[in-house]
């Protein structure tokens, strides 16, 4: 029934990406949900961004995506984290309104042109001669198209454990997908268990704020989106409690009755979400545990307890839940689960997130091995700019470690794999000065404004600043100080006075200095806006080692772009070990960095790829 | 841009003339940094240049030299190329190349400057297996000799600094990522304490490298036999002292036993490997896997057999792995009622040295120790380059090591961002992990997770 460009299987936070970079790049878009009122759903805790996962909505945002935007219109708090670090790690995370952040996206796709939005399950993929082709619905309608992107998040046979009952559903008691994965299967797809866990929501008015640490969102709010400068709201608190002894002790006698120690779930869940029982377990000398209890909207009394996923039974749930300080008296309306579901191994994907074994078939999100709403979304992007660029027989659009959080994630997972549900870390970056979530807009804007992403007004913004920066900076570097002129303001400041002239650039490296001070003693300024005064300050003072980290990504570069093509058997390059051949013949790295990044490539396994390469080169001169 | 790689081309003797060579860009620039020449004043293209290497920090003369700069690209690697001959043996010759990577170069990789040559046209096609082979050959031999030749001592310490080190990484990490999380906040004062205790870790270890401590030197001789031959017997023998633990029940030696000894005055490292033959038979696979790995390792063999027991399959598998030229051959227990003969042997293998001894009786000792002594000085034996190399590569990476954690206590007392420190502390973790041969990634990333509760 139709003929599609592009088909998207889900609508999660993947899959709307997907969908909407589709349908912009002007491709005549499908997109799928098993129910319309599941779109942009967040199905565990009400907030978008943190460390690491807040790079990755910036980067979004810088590349045209929809994440940033979206949750600037719906966020109830906004914080910026890790102020107290370095501007590296600087991580912004703002809480959501769930149902309007819902809304918004629904609507943003309804309006969307090239898009249209369907309510449908599907239940198996039309596949001819290696190439997909189209899907089938549960009331058997085929939807033809050129390409399709899988985001099917815990859906796919999805199984929800509570104590010793366990039954197969979607998440947040929808319907799961079964049908979909026996055929996937069918098809020839690897399919594997991972599992996950949520806490339970339970009603405001039964809360004891009293007992609890108020936290509020910062005073000045730092959007999302690099399109909005400044944004003014009301904001909601957050609120902290503990965990104590008595928590512990219920928990503990009830051990036999988790499903997650009964041995019923099979699937492997992720080390840094475990839930209480596994915390209580696997750290038994820590006297508490703290939980902050989150809103899930404006216009609900449900708040989220987090840090408290369980599998136990509901009445052990209730019991432990109300010996914290603040939830004696708490009546749950959503009890805690423990979700399984299946999804592939990410090895099996190239870096544009295509499959290996059935072309145009392209995967993104809780279905590739990762978790969190920000790291499949930003896969979504990518699948779904990737699913354009192959049907109009583009090349790919690849991001590698050194221009995005979106490469290192998608790096890690296509090279390195994952055994657990795989998270972003700020850690997992190797050039984490450079990959900041103040300069998203610098690093990625000119690529999505190729793509046919970022519009002119986002383009026009990212040039301005770009330029005022640039221009100030050299203004600074070349305008000198004279001790005169300084040193007054130097020692107020308990700086030590200057001997002989330096520039304004050298004198903002000093840690007392701030380019907003350093305004006493420069008189011929521009106004600037408090971003582009951020990226020049971090500029600036953080040189030295940002240069270190350029010089090393200029290293990394050099194998980084020299392609290997996915034709290369590898068992025919004399002198490569075993391990090496399999290894390399499973992955069909893209390049010889990554080659060099999968686990049993040595250094000399590399040259010899090196000097394979010289001689295929020359043989063909 | 390329690196600048260097290393020593020749292989090195004593009283021989030992050439080290450096290709790349910086060539020059490092040669100018360190070489003072005499009679002349400039470097000329392709003219021999004699003049001291001096030690700019120190100002010391490290050796009377002949250099020579090749401009690119008419060279071997067809970059620019300088060749330092040096003449005053072995210390010198490690010195030289010290310098040349504190001021700038890194030191090659193994057959990297004949992949430099073929990736720059230098060689044709058809020498393209063979440069395959050279960078396989090198890079299995080096990494291989390299971690065994550390010595246990060593490789325990780098093992516990770099232990230390995650301490300070996860906490680091933790820190970073975990914003939120009810964990311990580090301090700059304790940051700063276990980093400098971390310094100097590695600067008691830099010093230790200088006295020659940390990498066996000196020639290796590898015992190899069967169990209960008299391999520890010989070894304390030639210790006169007993330390290792001599039994007559069958492989009670369990692992190699390595001991430093001077033998009239040639610097001997001594191997006691264990014992060939168990009862198991994987145990016996390893037995002979580990002789080979001996006959490859070692300088010299010493192969003892027990001539009062008649001679067994293992006896003849080793013997077939046997290289005459560089293997020693002793017919032990002679006291005994000899079953296998000199005869018996030399009909096997031919021209080899046998020496018939009793360990019990003190008898041969002295004739083993003279053969040593004139192997060594015919020159039939001598100690492989691989070690001068470990040594340099090593204490190159302790003292990079030591720079960067001196970065991060830098940044630490100016009280600078978590994730600046970072990174100094992980160059140096990585560093010290290229020594022991350990560069797996994630480990940091498993720890954090082993060690915090951390939740969303």
């Amino acid at each position: 029934m139709g003929e599609y460009d592009i088909i998207v299987v889900g609508a999660g936070h993947a899959g709307c990406e997907a969908a909407l970079a589709s349908a912009r790049m002007g491709n005549r878009t499908l997109l799928f949900s098993i129910n319309l009122e599941a779109i942009a759903m967040m199905p565990c805790n009400p907030s978008i961004g943190g460390t690491g996962k807040g790079h990755l909505v910036r980067e979004i945002d810088a590349l045209g995506g929809e994440m940033g935007k979206n949750i600037d219109k719906t966020f109830i708090q906004s914080r910026m984290l890790n102020t107290a670090k370095g501007p590296a790690v600087h991580s912004l995370r703002a809480q959501a309104d769930k149902h309007r952040y819902h809304t918004e996206m629904k609507k943003t796709i309804e309006m969307q042109e090239n898009l249209y939005v369907k309510q449908a399950e599907i239940t198996d993929l039309i596949i001819e001669d290696g190439c997909v082709k189209g899907v089938v619905t549960k009331t058997h309608t085929c939807y033809m198209a050129k390409a399709v992107v899988l985001a099917t998040g815990t859906f796919l046979r999805g199984k929800i454990f509570i104590g010793d009952s366990a039954y197969s559903s979607g998440p947040n008691g929808l319907s799961p997908s079964v049908e979909l994965a026996e055929n996937l299967e069918k098809h020839g797809m690897k399919l594997r268990r991972f599992k996950t866990g949520t806490p339970a929501r339970a009603l405001a008015s039964t809360f004891d704020y009293s007992k609890m640490t108020e936290q509020k969102g910062d005073e000045k709010i730092v959007p999302f989106s690099f399109m909005n400068d400044s944004l003014e709201k009301d904001q909601i608190s957050c609120w902290l409690t503990y965990t104590n002894e008595n928590t512990h002790k219920v928990i503990r006698d009830n051990f036999h009755r988790s499903a997650l120690f009964g041995g019923q779930i099979e699937g492997i869940g992720p080390r840094y979400c475990p839930s209480i029982e596994d915390k209580i377990n696997r750290f038994a000398d820590k006297e508490r545990h703290q939980t902050f209890i989150e809103p899930e909207g404006l216009d609900t009394e449900e708040m989220y307890i987090q840090g408290m996923s369980s599998s136990l039974p509901e009445d052990v749930q209730e019991a432990f839940y109300r010996t914290i300080p603040g939830l004696e008296n708490i009546i749950i309306t959503r009890p805690a689960y423990a979700i399984e579901y299946d999804c592939i191994n990410p090895l099996d994907l190239k870096t544009n997130l295509e499959t290996r074994y059935i072309k145009n078939l392209f995967c993104a999100g809780q279905f590739n091995g990762s978790s969190g709403y920000e790291e499949a979304a930003a896969q979504g992007l990518m699948a779904g700019i990737n699913a354009s660029l192959s049907i109009n027989g583009k090349e790919p659009f690849v991001l590698d470690r050194s221009e995005a959080y979106i490469g290192v994630l998608i790096d890690d997972l296509v090279t390195k794999g994952t055994n657990e549900p795989y998270r972003i870390m700020t850690s997992r970056a190797e050039y984490r000065l450079v990959l900041r979530q103040d300069n998203a807009d610098l690093r990625l804007t000119e690529k999505s404004y190729r793509l046919g992403l970022a519009d002119e007004e986002r383009y026009s913004r990212y040039l301005e600043k770009k330029e005022k920066v640039e221009k100030e900076r050299e203004r600074m570097e070349n305008s000198y100080v004279y001790p005169s002129d300084a040193n007054e303001f130097l020692v107020n400041l308990g700086s030590s006075p200057l001997k002989n002239k330096v520039t304004l650039a050298e004198l903002l490296k000093r840690p007392e200095v701030t380019y907003d001070n350093l305004g006493q003693i420069d008189k011929d300024r521009v106004p600037l806006s408090s971003h582009a005064i951020n990226q020049l300050e971090v500029q600036i003072k953080y040189e030295g080692y940002i240069n270190k980290q350029l010089n090393q990504i200029e290293k990394f570069k050099k194998l980084e772009n020299k392609p290997l093509d996915e034709s290369i058997n590898y068992e025919e390059i004399e002198g490569l070990r075993i391990e090496a051949v399999q290894k390399l013949n499973q992955i069909k790295p893209c390049s010889v960095g990554q080659a060099s990044r999968i686990s049993g490539v040595s250094p000399a396994d590399i040259n010899v790829i090196l000097v394979y390469l010289e001689k295929q080169r020359r043989k063909k001169q | 841009m390329e690196d600048t790689i260097a290393a020593i081309a020749t292989a090195p003797g004593e009283g021989g003339i030992g050439i080290i060579r450096i290709s790349g860009d910086d060539s020059k620039n490092i040669l100018d940094r360190i070489f003072v020449p005499i009679n002349s004043s400039v470097l000329e293209n392709r003219k021999m240049t004699y003049g001291n290497i001096v030690d700019p920090s120190s100002k010391s003369i490290i050796d009377e030299v002949l250099c020579v700069y090749m401009k690119s690209p008419k060279t071997y690697t067809m970059e620019d190329v300088v060749e330092i001959n040096c003449h005053g043996g072995m210390v010198p010759l490690r010195k030289t190349l010290e310098l040349v990577l504190s001021n700038g170069a890194r030191m090659a990789e193994p057959g990297e400057f004949t992949k430099r040559a073929f990736l720059n046209g230098r060689l044709d096609l058809s020498q393209a297996e063979a440069v395959i082979d050279v960078i396989k050959a090198k890079t299995d031999r080096t990494y291989d000799v390299a971690l065994n030749q550390l010595e246990g001592v060593f490789s325990r310490h780098i093992k516990e600094i770099r232990k230390k080190l995650v301490d300070v990484l996860v906490n680091l990490t933790v820190n970073i990522d975990y914003p939120d999380e009810d964990i311990e906040q580090i301090t700059y004062e304790k940051l700063g304490s276990d980093l400098n205790d971390i310094l100097s870790n590695i600067e008691n270890l830099l010093s230790s490298a200088d006295t020659g401590k940390i990498i066996r030197d000196g020639l290796g001789i590898a015992i190899i036999g069967k169990p209960n031959v008299g391999k520890s017997s010989l070894m304390n023998s030639l210790l006169k002292e007993t330390r290792a633990i001599v039994t007559e029940i069958p492989g009670t030696t369990r692992d190699t036993i390595e001991e430093h000894i001077s033998i009239k005055g040639i610097p001997v490292r001594l191997t006691d490997t264990a014992g060939i033959r168990e009862t198991d038979d994987i145990i016996e696979k390893i037995g002979i896997e580990k002789s080979k790995e001996s006959f490859n390792q070692a300088d010299l063999v010493i192969f003892i057999l027990d001539s009062s027991r008649e001679m067994e399959q293992e006896d003849i598998d080793i013997m077939n792995l046997i290289d005459p030229e560089k293997t020693l051959i002793l017919l032990n227990k002679i006291d005994l009622v000899q079953k296998i003969r000199k005869e018996d042997i030399l009909a096997k293998i031919g021209n080899i040295s046998i020496i018939e001894t009793s360990m019990h009786n003190q008898m041969g000792i002295s004739e083993i120790e003279e053969k040593i002594v004139n192997l060594v000085y015919c020159g039939k034996v001598s100690q492989s380059n691989n070690l001068i190399v470990t040594n340099v590569r090593h204490k190159n990476i302790l003292e990079r090591s030591r720079n960067s954690i001196k970065d991060a206590i830098n940044m630490v007392n100016m009280q600078e961002a978590l994730e600046f420190i970072e990174i100094d502390v992980n160059s140096t973790y990585e560093a010290l992990g290229e020594i022991i041969g350990e560069t797996v990634q994630d480990d940091i990333i498993n720890e954090v997770f082993a060690r915090f509760c951390l939740g969303k």
